[in-house]
C-alpha cells in the first residue's frame, strides 16, 4: 500500500460505531414493501480505511450527508477525509463507489463527492464523477487489489 | 557351568557373524522363556566380544543388548553389578561400540536390581566417556532416558553426586535440536530445579543452556508421526524456566528483551511465562527489575496490537502486583509493593483525567489489574484515583464523558471485589462507596439513558458486594429505581433499571418490601384506570425481577394474584395480553426463588388454589353469560398458567405431592375444598364431554401432574389415565383434546418400565381402529394422541415406539392425515415446551433423536422410492423435519447420504419442505463434504432458482446458502461466478429489506472471489 511505514494520520479520532438496525415488524411482514433508504445505504460504513484497521464509521469519515432518492433512483453520498490534504481521499472515493456498484440494483445513478470545504483539492471529485475513468481504474488490477481489500 | 547349547550357539553366530537382526529376538525369547541364561548367553559371546574387530565386538555387544531390554526384569543384583562393570567399561572401547553399550545401559538402569552406588558410577563414567552431542538421534535420547529412569529411582545418590551432575547434563544437552529429544531433556532439567537438586555455581549454565530455547518457534512438519506440539514444548520449557526462584535474575532481564521482540507468539510466551514465575518469587528477586518489567507491560497495554497479548500483560500486572503484596518485609528493606504501585499510578492515574479521554481504558486496565491482586493494593490504588475520578466526573458536561467515567468506576467496584478480604473490608468501604453512590445517583437523575443504564449497571455492581451499601443509600437507590421505572419511557433504561432491582433485591430485600412492591402495587391499580400499558408491563416484570428472596416473594405474588383476580371480575380493565404477562412474571419468580419451606408452601398454598379457582370460577361462569366473558377463559391466559404450575410442581417439591392429590380429586370427584373463595356447585364434572370452557382445564391438570418428580406417586392414576384416553379420543375442542393427549402421554412416560404396556396397547388398538375408518369424524383426536404417545415412548427407548412408527410412517401415505402426519415429525424431534422435557422431570434418553433418525432413515428412503408421484412430498417434509432437528455434528455427517434427496426436496413445490431443507443444508456448506462438490451443478441452479421464490424467508435462506457457496474451494465455485452474480443482481431491487441486505452481503463476497486482493 501507498501509505507504507509512515501513516499521513497516525493517531486519528475513533468514533463510536452504531448498532445494527433494530428488526421491526414491518420488515417481517411479507406485504409490505420497503423502501431503500438512508441507513440502508448505510452498509458503506463497513468499508476498511486503506491506512488503519478502522472502520469508515469508525473514522467518521462518512457522516450522515446520505440523500437516497427510492423513486428517482438516485444516491448521492459526501464523504470527510480525515485531514485536509489526505492522499487516500480518491481510493475511499472509489471504494464507496464500487461498493455502491455491487449493492445497489443497476437503476441507480451513484454521485459520490467529497464535502465541500474539507479537502485541498477537490480534483477527486471529478475522477469519480467521471464513469470512464472508473470504469478504467478497475481494470488496473492493483487498484481493484486495493479496492476489494478495503471492501473485505 | 551349564552345558552350552548347540541353538544358542548358532544363534549367536547367526546374529554377529551372518548379520541377521531378527536373530536377536529369537535369543531373547529364548532366555525368556528359559530354554539359556543371561550368563549362557555371555559366555556363547565370549569369542565375539574379544575379537579383534571393533564391528564384531560391536555386533556382540548390541545381541546382549537387545536381550537385555526384554529381560531387565529377571536378573539378579549380581548379574547387574557385573553387566554394569563390563558396559561401564566398554564405554572406553572403540567409538562404534557406544551406541549398543547406552542402550544395555539404559536396560539396565530399568531393573530394580541396581545396586547401591551403580547409578554414581554409571552416569560418572558417562559423562567422562560420551560426547552426547556427537551421538546418533536415537543415542541422544537413550542417553536422556537414562536420567529419567535413574531420577525416578536413585534419586537420592543423584543428589549425593551435587553439582556435578548438573554440569554433567548441562554438558550432554548443550546444543541439542531435535524437539523429541528436547522435550526429555526439559524434563531433565525440570526434574533438577523442582526436586531440589543442588545445582551450586551451574544454576547459571543450567539456565542458559535451557532458556536459550527461549521463547520457543517450532513448527512441526506436515504429517509428523511424533506428534509434538509447539504448546507442547512451551509448556515443557516454562516449567523449567519459572521452576525456581534462583533464575529470576536471568529470567527476568531475558523476559524484558523478548518482550521487545516484533513476533507475536514471542510476547504472548513471554507475558504467560511471566505470570508463572512470579508465583514463586519473592519482593527481593524482583526489586531490581520492576521498573523494567513495568514499562515493557504498560507499553504492551497501550500500544497493543492484539486482545490476546493485552489480556496476557495484564494477567502478568496482576500476577506481578500479588507476588509483591505477599512477600513479608523485613525491618531494613523498603516497600517494594508502594514503590511499584507508585510507579503505576505515576504513569497511569493522569491519564484518566486528560481532556481527551484517549488513553483511559488501557490505563484504567493496568490500574485496575493490579487493584485486583491484593487487598493493600486495591486499597491504595482506589483510594488514590476514586475521589478523583469522582470529582472528574462532577466537572465534565458531556455524557459521553460521563459514561466512560462511570464505567471506568464500575471496573474499579468490580476488581477490587475480587480481593475481598474479611477483616479489612469495611475500611475500604468508607473510603468509596459514599463517594461512588452519590456519583450514581447523580447520574440515574441526568436525563441521557446510556448514562441512566451505565448507572444502573454500576449501582448492580455495588449492591453485588455485600456491606458496601448502607441503608440510607439503599432507601435512596430504590426511590430512583422506583420514579425511573414508573416515568421513563426508554425500553433499554427499563430493562436495565429491572435487571439493577433484581440484584439488589437479592442483596437488601427489606427495603424493597416495604417501599417498591406498595409503590407498584398501587401503580397497576391506579393505571388500570388510565390504562397506560407501557407502565403496567415494566411493573409486572419488575415485580418478577425482585422477588428472590422468599420475603418478597410473600409480598409480590399476592399482588399479580390480585391482578388475575380484578382482570377476572372486571374484563376491561386489563387485556388479555396483560393478564398473559402477569403470569408470566408469576412463572418467572418460580423459575428463580430458591425451593425451601416458604416459597414452597406460598406457591402450593396460595398461587396454585388461586390460579385454579380463578380458571374454574371463569368457567362456571361464562357458561351463562355469553358478552361478558373472562379473560381467563381465552387459550393465550391458560397457555401462560401452565407453565406457572408446572415450575411450581417440578421445581419447588415440597409441597408438591399435596398439590397433585388436591389437583387429581379436583378433576376425577370434582372435590372443590380447598379452593379459596369457594362457591362452587358441588359436583363439577371437568373431564365428561360438557363445555369446552371446562374441559380445556385439562391443560392445568397436565401442568400439574406432569410435572412432579418421579418420585412422587398419583393418587387413582389407573382412573385418571382411562379418563384422559376418553377425553381426548372423544372431545371436539382442539386444546381439550390436545391437553388430555399430552397429559395421556406425559404419565405413560414416567410410569416404570413393563406398568404402562396395557395401556399402551389399549391405546394403539383404540387409535388404529379409528384411524383405519376413513370416515370416522375423530381421527385428527386420534391422531393427535398417537403421536403424543409416540413421543412419550421415543423418549425413554420404550420397545413398543417401534409399531407406533410404523403406524406414523404409514400415515404419510393417507389422503387426509399425509400433511399433518409430515409435520407431526418436527413435534416428535423438537422439545415440547410444557410437557416431557427435563424440567418436568421426563425419563429423557440422550441421542433419543439420533437413534430416531438411524433407525427409521432407511425407512423413509424406501418409503419416498415407493410412494406415488403426488405423496413424495410428505416424505421429502418429513424427512426435512427430522434431519432439521438433529445436532449439526450430526446433520454434517449424515446429510452426504441423503444429499440426492435433499436435492429433490429443494425442487418441491411445498414452501415449508423448502425452507426447512434450506435450513438444513445451510450448516453443512460451512463445511462442505466431498459429495457436495460433485452435485454443485444441481446445487447452484436450485439455489438460484429459489431465489426468485414468492415467500421472503425462503428468499432470505437460499441467498444465506449462495452467501455460504462462496466459501468452497475457489476453483471449484469460480465456473459458476458470472452466474451468480447476475442471479443475485434482481434480489438487490427486492421489495422487503431483509431480502436486500442478505442479497449485498452474498454478492460482496462472490465478487471478491477470484478478483485480485479478493479471496
Amino acid at each position: 500500500m501507498s501509505g507504507g511505514v509512515q501513516l499521513e494520520n497516525a493517531n486519528p479520532v475513533i468514533f463510536q460505531r452504531s448498532v445494527d438496525r433494530m428488526l421491526t415488524a414491518s420488515e417481517e411482514d411479507e406485504d409490505v414493501h420497503d423502501p431503500i433508504d438512508d441507513r440502508e445505504i448505510f452498509l458503506i460504513r463497513s468499508i476498511n480505511d486503506p491506512e488503519h484497521p478502522l472502520s469508515l464509521e469508525e473514522l467518521n469519515v462518512v457522516e450522515q450527508v446520505r440523500q437516497v432518492n427510492d423513486t428517482e433512483s438516485t444516491v448521492s453520498v459526501e464523504f470527510t477525509p480525515t485531514i485536509p490534504h489526505c492522499s487516500m481521499a480518491t481510493l475511499i472515493g472509489l471504494s464507496i463507489k464500487v461498493k455502491l456498484l455491487r449493492s445497489l440494483p443497476d437503476r441507480f445513478k451513484i454521485d459520490v463527492h467529497i464535502t465541500p470545504g474539507t479537502h485541498a483539492s477537490e480534483e477527486a471529485n471529478k475522477q469519480l464523477a467521471d464513469k470512464e475513468r472508473v470504469a478504467a481504474a478497475l481494470e488496473n488490477s492493483s487498484l481493484l487489489e486495493v479496492v476489494n481489500q478495503c471492501l473485505s | 557351568m551349564a552345558a552350552e547349547s548347540p541353538l544358542l550357539l548358532s544363534l549367536v553366530e547367526e546374529f554377529v557373524s551372518g548379520l541377521q537382526d531378527t536373530k536377536a529376538k529369537d535369543t531373547a525369547t529364548g532366555v525368556k522363556d528359559g530354554q539359556f541364561t543371561v550368563l549362557q548367553l555371555v559366555e556363547a559371546l565370549g569369542q565375539s566380544l574379544t575379537s579383534s574387530q571393533p564391528h564384531t565386538r560391536a555386533r556382540g555387544v548390541q545381541l546382549l543388548s537387545e536381550v537385555l531390554q526384554d529381560n531387565y526384569g529377571a536378573l539378579t543384583e549380581r548379574e547387574v553389578e557385573l553387566l554394569l562393570a563390563f558396559y561401564e567399561n566398554r564405554l572406553k572401547d572403540h567409538y562404534v561400540i557406544t551406541p549398543p553399550v547406552l542402550r544395555g545401559l539404559l536396560a539396565l538402569t530399568k531393573s530394580r536390581k541396581l545396586p547401591p552406588g551403580s547409578a554414581v558410577s554409571m552416569l560418572r563414567s558417562v559423562f567422562q566417556d560420551v560426547h552426547v552431542q556427537s551421538l546418533m538421534l536415537a543415542e541422544r535420547a537413550c542417553v536422556y532416558n537414562m536420567l529419567i529412569n535413574l531420577m525416578e529411582s536413585r534419586e537420592d545418590e543423584l543428589k549425593g553426586l551435587g553439582a556435578d551432575f548438573v554440569f554433567g547434563f548441562v554438558q550432554s544437552m548443550d546444543g541439542e535440536r531435535d524437539p523429541r529429544n528436547l522435550l526429555l531433556a526439559f524434563q531433565i532439567a525440570g526434574n533438577i530445579v523442582l526436586r531440589g537438586y543442588s545445582m551450586g555455581k551451574f544454576t547459571e549454565e543450567l539456565f542458559e543452556v535451557t532458556s536459550c530455547y527461549f521463547p520457543i518457534d517450532f513448527s512441526p512438519p506436515p504429517n509428523d508421526p511424533h506428534g509434538i506440539t509447539k504448546e507442547e514444548l512451551i509448556q515443557a520449557l516454562r516449567a523449567v524456566l519459572t521452576g525456581t526462584p534462583k533464575f529470576a535474575e536471568f529470567l527476568l532481564p531475558l523476559i524484558i528483551e523478548k518482550l521487545d521482540s516484533d513476533v507475536q507468539s514471542a510476547k504472548l510466551d513471554s507475558l504467560q511465562t511471566l505470570a508463572a514465575s512470579v508465583g514463586q518469587y519473592e519482593h527481593r528477586d524482583l526489586a531490581e527489575f520492576l521498573e523494567g518489567l513495568w514499562s515493557s507491560l504498560r507499553r504492551e497495554v497501550f500500544q497493543t496490537s492484539s486482545e490476546k497479548i493485552e489480556a496476557a500483560a495484564l494477567t502478568a500486572v496482576t500476577a506481578l502486583t500479588s507476588c509483591l503484596s505477599r512477600s513479608v518485609l523485613n525491618s531494613d528493606s523498603e516497600d517494594s509493593l508502594s514503590s511499584f504501585l507508585v510507579l503505576v499510578l505515576r504513569d497511569c492515574k493522569h491519564h484518566l483525567f486528560e481532556p481527551d479521554l484517549k488513553l483511559v481504558w488501557p490505563s484504567a486496565k493496568l490500574l485496575q489489574a493490579s487493584c485486583s491482586a491484593s487487598y493493600r493494593a486495591a486499597h491504595s490504588i482506589t483510594s488514590a484515583v476514586v475521589p478523583p475520578l469522582v470529582e472528574q466526573y462532577n466537572s465534565r458536561t458531556q455524557c459521553s464523558d460521563r459514561r466512560t467515567l462511570l464505567e471506568v468506576a464500575q471496573r474499579f467496584i468490580q476488581s477490587t471485589a475480587s480481593c475481598q478480604s474479611v477483616d479489612h473490608g469495611e475500611e475500604r468501604v468508607c473510603l468509596t462507596a459514599d463517594s461512588l453512590c452519590s456519583l450514581v445517583f447523580s447520574a440515574l437523575s441526568e436525563s441521557n439513558s446510556s448514562l441512566q443504564i451505565t448507572a444502573a449497571s454500576v449501582l448492580t455492581s455495588l449492591a453485588q458486594q455485600p456491606g458496601l451499601l448502607l441503608d440510607s443509600d439503599i432507601e435512596l437507590a430504590v426511590d430512583h429505581l422506583t420514579r425511573l421505572l414508573l416515568t421513563d419511557e426508554d425500553e433499554r433504561v427499563s430493562a436495565a433499571v429491572v435487571e439493577c432491582a433484581g440484584a439488589l433485591a437479592e442483596q437488601h430485600p427489606a427495603a424493597f418490601i416495604t417501599k417498591l412492591i406498595p409503590t407498584l402495587k398501587k401503580e397497576i391499580e391506579s393505571s388500570a384506570l388510565r390504562s397506560h400499558h407501557a407502565v403496567r408491563q415494566r411493573c409486572l416484570s419488575a415485580l418478577a425481577a425482585v422477588s428472590i428472596r422468599a420475603s418478597v416473594v410473600m409480598e409480590s405474588a399476592p399482588v399479580l394474584l390480585d391482578v388475575l383476580c380484578s382482570a377476572h371480575a372486571d374484563p376491561n380493565c386489563f387485556s388479555v395480553d396483560e393478564v398473559a404477562r402477569t403470569c408470566l412474571s408469576l412463572q418467572r419468580i418460580a423459575e428463580r426463588v430458591q425451593d425451601g419451606e416458604d416459597t414452597s408452601r406460598c406457591f402450593h398454598d396460595v398461587v396454585v388454589p388461586r390460579l385454579l379457582s380463578l380458571a374454574l370460577q371463569a368457567a362456571l361462569q361464562s357458561d351463562g353469560s355469553s358478552d361478558h366473558r373472562s379473560p381467563l377463559v381465552e387459550e393465550e391466559v391458560l397457555s401462560a398458567m401452565v407453565p406457572v404450575i408446572s415450575t411450581a410442581c417440578s421445581r419447588l417439591k415440597t409441597f408438591a405431592e399435596q398439590t397433585a392429590s388436591r389437583v387429581v380429586s379436583l378433576f376425577l370427584d370434582g372435590d372443590v375444598s380447598f379452593l379459596p373463595d369457594n362457591s362452587f356447585p358441588l359436583h363439577v364434572q371437568l373431564l365428561q364431554d360438557s363445555s369446552w370452557r371446562q374441559t380445556q382445564l385439562v391443560c392445568l391438570l397436565m401442568a400439574c401432574v406432569c410435572s412432579l418428580p418421579r418420585s412422587v406417586a398419583l393418587p387413582q392414576e389407573e382412573r385418571l389415565l382411562s379418563e384422559l384416553e376418553e377425553l381426548s379420543c372423544s372431545c371436539r375442542h382442539p386444546l381439550s383434546y390436545t391437553s388430555a393427549a399430552k397429559c395421556f402421554a406425559g404419565l405413560v412416560n414416567k410410569k416404570p418400565q413393563g406398568a404402562s404396556e396395557r395401556q399402551v396397547f389399549g391405546v394403539i388398538k383404540r387409535v388404529s381402529s379409528e384411524l383405519d375408518r376413513p370416515s370416522s369424524p375423530l381421527r385428527t383426536q386420534a391422531f393427535t394422541l398417537l403421536i403424543w404417545v409416540a413421543k412419550a415412548l421415543l423418549l425413554r427407548y420404550h420397545p413398543l415406539f417401534s409399531a407406533l412408527t410404523d403406524k406414523l410412517f404409514s400415515l404419510l401415505d393417507d389422503a387426509l392425515l399425509g400433511p399433518m402426519a409430515a409435520d407431526s415429525f418436527s413435534l416428535l424431534m423438537s422439545d415440547s415446551a410444557d410437557v416431557l422435557n427435563r424440567g418436568c422431570h421426563a425419563d429423557l434418553r440422550i441421542m433419543y433423536r439420533q437413534r430416531f433418525f438411524s433407525e427409521n432413515s432407511a425407512k423413509l428412503v424406501q418409503g419416498f422410492n415407493a410412494a406415488p408421484q403426488e405423496k413424495k412430498a410428505n416424505y421429502l417434509k418429513a424427512l426435512s423435519n427430522i434431519v432439521n432437528k438433529l445436532p449439526k455434528q450430526v446433520q454434517v455427517s449424515e446429510l452426504p447420504a441423503l444429499l440426492s434427496l435433499l436435492l429433490e426436496a429443494l425442487t418441491c413445490t411445498d414452501e415449508g419442505v423448502q425452507l426447512s431443507t434450506l435450513s438444513c443444508l445451510q450448516p453443512v456448506l460451512i463445511n462442505p463434504p466431498q459429495v457436495l462438490i460433485q452435485q454443485l451443478e444441481a446445487l447452484v441452479s436450485r439455489l438460484l432458482a429459489l431465489i426468485g421464490s414468492p415467500a421472503m424467508k425462503i428468499r432470505v435462506a437460499s441467498i444465506r446458502c449462495v452467501l455460504a457457496l462462496s466459501c468452497f474451494p475457489a476453483h471449484e465455485v469460480l465456473p459458476f461466478r458470472s452466474r451468480v452474480l447476475r442471479a443475485l443482481a434482481p434480489p438487490l431491487d427486492d421489495r422487503k429489506r431483509l431480502v436486500r441486505r442478505e442479497a449485498v452481503q452474498a454478492r460482496a463476497e462472490w465478487f471478491l472471489l477470484g478478483s485480485p486482493g479478493g479471496r
